[in-house]
């Protein structure tokens, strides 16, 4: 059997699916940023596959720049997440629902 | 071949991208981690098979290298006993899965709809000329001079030395 456009879309879902539930049910600052990271990564995987099967490479450009910006993400994202640890000692965001600091 | 290929990194892909969200036997996010990391390399994996040979060198250097050292520094960083502790809501847990399962068929109907006619797509694929992504490939079409991407790269470069301004002046111990 030969994987189509249609098989790389449905595990791309299911992969962005999966980031969704994590960003929802989970609790834990951590693994909600690397579920997020998951969700980017499905996208990824629907743009080279769609790139693939259209005979196109802009799609695989548009991913290069999503990996890049992705990263950069990841940076400040962490940083603000020991920013924030150091001032509440907490990464739940359950202990984190006031505004003030 | 290639589509047994393509079922063992899927399914693999996916598997422990659910093990990432919800693993029965650890609450511990540095396991979570590790299996972020399966997960990119088998992602890294369907890039090869779709002919993108330097997305899945990238996905694997910057993924599997950087970004996981990155969160696995920041876990050891943060002393973060307590959380793993704590239960999982199993009510609210179901809902969730209920609300993003019930978002899942939404999606597959509509590309099976779209897609599953696999004999009439096939025939498109053939048609059309199957683009490789090799290294001299992506980057002539990144640089081009008329179709290319120069302005968004130069912007992207930006972008990162402001990221990387911020992320020093956000860790600084006393503001200033």
């Amino acid at each position: 059997m030969e994987a189509t456009l249609g098989h790389y879309l449905l595990v791309s879902g299911a992969l962005f699916a999966i980031g969704l539930l994590g960003v929802i049910v989970r609790r834990n600052l951590l693994i909600i940023y690397m579920s997020l990271e998951l969700m980017l990564n499905a996208a990824n995987v629907a743009l080279v596959a769609m790139s693939r099967f259209n005979g196109n490479l802009d799609g695989q450009v548009m991913v290069f720049f999503v990996i890049t910006v992705a990263a950069a993400e990841v940076a400040v994202g962490l940083a603000l997440i020991v920013a924030l640890y150091r001032k509440r000692q907490t990464a739940e965001v359950a202990d984190l629902a006031t505004m003030k600091l | 071949m290639e589509g047994t290929v393509f079922n063992i990194f899927a399914g693999l892909a996916v598997l422990s991208a659910l093990l990432v969200v919800a693993n029965p036997f650890s609450r511990n996010p540095v396991t979570s981690a590790l299996f972020l990391v399966t997960t990119m390399i088998s992602i890294s994996g369907l890039f090869v098979l779709l002919g993108a040979y330097f997305l899945a060198a990238v996905q694997i250097l910057v993924y599997a290298g950087a970004v996981m050292v990155l969160f696995l520094f920041v876990i050891m960083l943060l002393d973060l006993r307590e959380g793993a502790r704590r239960k999982l809501n199993l009510v609210s847990f179901a809902m969730g899965f209920m609300a993003v399962g019930s978002l899942f068929l939404v999606y597959k109907s509509s590309v099976d709809q779209t897609y599953g006619d696999t004999t009439q797509h096939q025939e498109v694929a053939a048609g059309v000329n199957q683009v490789e992504g090799s290294t001299r490939a992506l980057g002539q079409s990144l640089f081009s001079a008329e179709k290319g991407f120069i302005l968004p790269f130069e912007i992207v470069s930006v972008l990162l030395l402001v990221a990387m301004v911020g992320v020093i002046l956000l860790s600084r111990k006393e503001p200033l």
